[in-house]
């Protein structure tokens, strides 16, 4: 039975303020018990605040062959890294 | 305005309802049709196991210890409402047998929110039992012939034993009419929106009214006592 129905992505906010964070999938009939078997297997131990759920089929993944060009150059580019100056104190979740 | 707790053995059939439902739906572990939905019933069936533990331990003066309650009393001191020991039957049958329970528990544990501290908590819980409830019976409803065939023969097997649910127990300040009023127009609401046919048929028979209450208990009930107690009877006193 659970072959026939989609993968979803499930993304938990954690405390408000943080961002939705991928927490894992599951297999659900439709969006609304998505977000329900989500709340069972994700959030019972008071893990989140908020709760996403997306189809799988709706992610683009880039590919690992491409991984080269896509994420090699950063590295030997410093202008492009934020880290000329300090981060004030007290300032959370950065 | 404070009213005084209700004497203690009226908290004694809630308890019992919780603790004998629990029991039916742990027993999908392992069997459910999916995983998903495997975990979402023992998640019902752990809130329902922690409202019990609660009840009992409010009864330990007149009764002993939660596992002495749970596991060593016999068949005719349950209290619990025949529904709730009704086997699983098929998925639509527990759905349908969750949904009509956690109508009725939600609103009365609102009701007795004033008088009984659990039943705050519980509310928030069984809320959620019964959307989960709901949303199945939905699906199930209006969903293949063959769910909507399976759905609609759990609610007319089922129809006999939701009387019982509105009989009085003695001790508990409740507004039993109004719940049953109450339960009726959200399972009719329910079962229009899924497809359903509300039965037609008593919604209690001559030997059941009021009777899991007094103890009297259907066929499967000593058998589910038989499993669910043979291993504190084998092992007295076990520890682990």
């Amino acid at each position: 039975m659970s072959a026939e129905w989609p993968l979803w992505e499930v993304f938990v906010r954690s405390r408000r303020g943080l961002s939705h964070t991928h927490a894992g999938s599951l297999h659900a009939p439709d969006a609304q018990m998505a977000l329900r078997n989500a709340r069972d297997l994700f959030t019972r131990r008071s893990e989140g605040v908020s709760l996403w759920v997306v189809p799988s089929d709706e992610i683009t993944a880039s590919s690992p062959d491409e991984k080269d060009p896509f994420f090699a150059p950063a590295a030997d580019k410093p202008y492009r890294h934020p880290t000329f100056y300090e981060v004030p104190e007290g300032v959370r979740n950065l | 305005m404070t009213s005084p707790a209700p004497p203690a053995p009226a908290t004694l059939p809630l308890g019992d309802d919780a603790l004998i439902l629990s029991h039916r739906l742990g027993e999908w572990a392992g069997h459910a049709p999916v995983l998903e939905e495997e975990v979402a019933l023992a998640n019902i069936a752990l809130d329902l196991l922690g409202q019990a533990r609660a009840l009992y331990a409010g009864l330990s003066d007149l009764l002993g210890s939660e596992d002495e309650i749970a596991f060593l009393r016999e068949e005719r001191a349950f209290r619990n409402c025949q529904l709730t020991e009704q086997p699983n039957g098929d998925f639509a049958h527990t759905i349908v047998r969750q949904l009509f329970f956690s109508t009725y528990q939600q609103p009365l544990f609102a009701q007795l929110s004033p008088v009984l501290p659990l039943a705050a908590k519980a509310v928030r819980e069984t809320a959620y039992h019964r959307d989960h409830a709901e949303q199945w019976t939905l699906r199930l409803g209006d969903g293949t012939e063959e769910s909507h065939t399976r759905t609609q023969r759990a609610a007319d097997t089922l129809w006999r034993y939701t009387g019982e649910l509105f009989q009085p127990v003695e001790g508990l300040e409740v507004d039993w009419p109004g719940l049953a009023e109450e339960w009726h127009a959200s399972i009719g609401d329910v079962f229009a929106r899924a497809g359903l046919t509300v039965p037609a048929g008593p919604s209690e028979g001559a030997w059941s009214a009021g009777a899991g209450r007094q103890g009297l208990h259907t066929e499967p009930f000593g058998l589910l006592l038989a499993e669910m107690q043979h291993l504190h009877r084998s092992h007295p006193g076990a520890a682990w």
